[in-house]
């Protein structure tokens, strides 16, 4: 294919992708908002009046960034794994298969969906939380930085779901045993300084404690670890997963009898 | 110009099973192509082997001389699949299947939208553009599978089992509408279960059994190869035991029904003079259908035997 040709099967994926998730919005976008809305409501109004400050902010001004970064986390990957799945599971996935479309440009496709919706539940959650609280930003650029590096490495992971999912169990099994508890623990609702030290060294193998710090970080100039650092990891992580995935594409795993 | 070159297609899937044993194919560009064999012969798995849905364990495939391995995306342009089980998404709209599939190969939207409306038309299914997949009757899918597979305009359009299911009167319309494509140009191979359609249009055939080919020549050959003929004569009057007659063979179906098969050498007179002779009364006379699917059993059989 020329690269006219790309551009015009890679608008085709986009287009159908994000035409997807918009279609059932009610399924898509409504409820990151409500549960967000909760979120702020009872954690942020009710029982954060009382905790006070922390790292030199309302406890609401600090939990924001989390929960923003909660909701992309969690939309990017499984609208990717549930779309992935999906046109496996109908078989539709065979109308790329066979079409001279390359694997990368596949992966493109998909990944572009889950930061399309990502993005937009975090705009959505982010407006949400102005009724709540004053938004600050310390840097847009890494604010930006962080959410599109994330919302692509959390699509990757929801395409490697996808990919090795054989029935619809296993595409709920990693969003509930893997990603909802490490989000919880990443340091969404408190500061990590409040653990004991032993939790806290724990607390630096989890992966979403870099991206929720650095995204803090670009609203608010706080953060529990080294942003520069955990800017690195986000990066090479994306690299990587997108490498396996475009390996397991090009090998037919899940795909190819 | 070959449209497809089979060479040597082994396939041995996960579970350890044999599909295919070495498959060596031709087909010749402007063919109309049959390939036939009983239920789990390879049939699915060596279309899903030249659609790139399933790997080959050993082998070579060029379509129009793009080799697989080699030349993929220029191999995968000139082929349009219909695949024997349904594979669109159930919330697409018909319009919206065939423009997608015309974008994953790279067709600017004016061109796709003036293809689509001429195959959804062409197909029957320019009402129903707005209809979602989902609510399509079983017929009405398998043309929509057709419309998505020629947006494209390929080379080479392969059908897995088009007409499985399908009724009498679609099955005809899209004989015809095939017969209309392969004589504007496309090359056509299909697989089909119903042995005297393929015995009206396809030039070549070949007969797969067991994930091997026992049989690749051309229907005329193959038709000529039945050098009998059955005839099936209900009577008037009980028989005991069949007559027998010159050059033939004679079977009692029922008392009342007499099967005769006859070398197609022989004339019919003899037969007639030796049936009144004997004094059997003749209500009617048919000549017994399937022929070629009596062939192709017979085929297998040998096949069944010579490897026993
Ligand atoms: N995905 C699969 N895994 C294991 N065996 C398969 C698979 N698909 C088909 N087979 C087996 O391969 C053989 C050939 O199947 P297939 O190509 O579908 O035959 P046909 O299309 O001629 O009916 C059958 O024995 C079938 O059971
Ligand atoms: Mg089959």
């Amino acid at each position: 294919m020329n690269f006219q040709k790309q551009c015009i099967a890679y608008q085709t994926m986009v287009v159908k992708e994000v035409g997807r998730f918009m279609r059932i919005w009610v399924q898509t976008l409504v409820p990151p908002a409500i549960s967000m809305t909760l979120y702020f409501v009872i954690f942020g109004n009710l029982i954060g009046s009382r905790i006070g400050e922390m790292g030199g902010f309302t406890y609401m001004q600090y939990i924001a960034p989390g929960i923003i970064m909660m909701s992309i986390i969690n939309n990017a990957y499984s609208n990717v794994v549930s779309s992935f799945f999906g046109a496996k599971f109908q078989k539709h996935i065979e109308e790329m298969l066979v079409s001279p479309i390359p694997n990368h440009l596949i992966l493109a496709g998909y990944i572009t969906g889950g930061v399309t919706r990502g993005l937009l539940v975090g705009l959505i959650v982010s407006i949400v939380a102005l009724f709540f609280t004053e938004l600050q930003v310390y840097s847009y650029t890494l604010m930006f930085g962080v959410v599109l590096f994330t919302s692509i490495l959390f699509s990757l992971g929801g395409m490697i779901n996808g990919i090795f999912a054989k029935k619809f169990d296993d595409i709920s099994i990693i969003p509930t045993f893997i990603l909802t508890p490490l989000t919880y623990l990443g340091g969404v609702f408190y500061s990590i300084d409040l653990l004991p030290e032993f939790w806290q060294k724990v607390s630096l193998f989890n992966p979403i404690l870099y991206m929720v710090n650095a995204f803090r970080y670009g609203m608010l100039g706080v953060s529990d670890i080294n942003v520069g650092y955990a800017f690195s990891m986000i990066c090479l992580f994306t690299v990587a997963l997108s490498v396996f995935c475009l390996f397991l594409l090009n090998r037919g795993t899940g795909i190819k009898q | 110009m070959k449209a497809l070159q089979i060479q040597g297609l082994k396939k041995t899937y996960g579970s350890g099973l044999q599909a295919l044993r070495g498959i060596d194919l031709d087909v010749e560009e402007g063919d109309f192509f049959a390939l036939l064999g009983p239920n789990g012969a390879g049939k699915s798995t060596t279309i899903g082997i030249i659609t790139s849905l399933v790997r080959k364990t050993a082998g070579r495939i060029s379509v129009f001389g793009h080799d697989l391995d080699s030349d993929i995306a220029a191999a995968k342009a000139c082929i349009g699949i219909v695949p024997q089980e349904i594979n669109f998404s159930q919330f697409e709209t018909c319009m919206e299947i065939v423009l997608n599939q015309a974008g994953y190969y790279g067709i600017p939207r004016r061109l796709a939208e003036q293809r689509a409306e001429k195959y959804l038309d062409q197909l029957g299914l320019w009402d129903k553009r707005h209809t979602r997949s989902r609510t399509l009757s079983g017929g009405l899918k398998r043309r929509l599978m057709i419309a998505r597979a020629l947006v494209h305009e390929p080379r080479l359009l392969i059908l897995d089992e088009p007409t499985a299911g399908v009724d009498v009167e679609l099955r005809r319309s899209m004989w015809s509408f095939l017969s209309g494509l392969n004589l504007n140009g496309t090359t056509i191979v299909l697989t089909t279960h119903y042995l005297e359609e393929a015995e009206n249009l396809c030039k070549n055939i070949a007969i797969i059994n067991h994930g091997v080919i026992i049989e690749n020549t051309s229907m005329k050959k193959l038709l000529g190869k039945l050098n009998t003929e059955t005839l099936i004569l209900d009577l008037n009057s009980k028989l005991e035991y069949p007559p027998e007659f010159t050059d033939c063979q004679t079977r009692l179906i029922d008392p009342y029904c007499l099967e005769v098969e006859i070398k197609k050498t022989a004339g019919l007179n003899t037969l007639f003079k030796e049936i009144e002779q004997l004094g059997i009364q003749v209500h009617s006379m048919r000549n017994k259908s399937n022929r070629l699917e009596e062939l192709f059993m017979s085929l297998v059989d040998n096949k069944k035997q010579a490897v026993a």
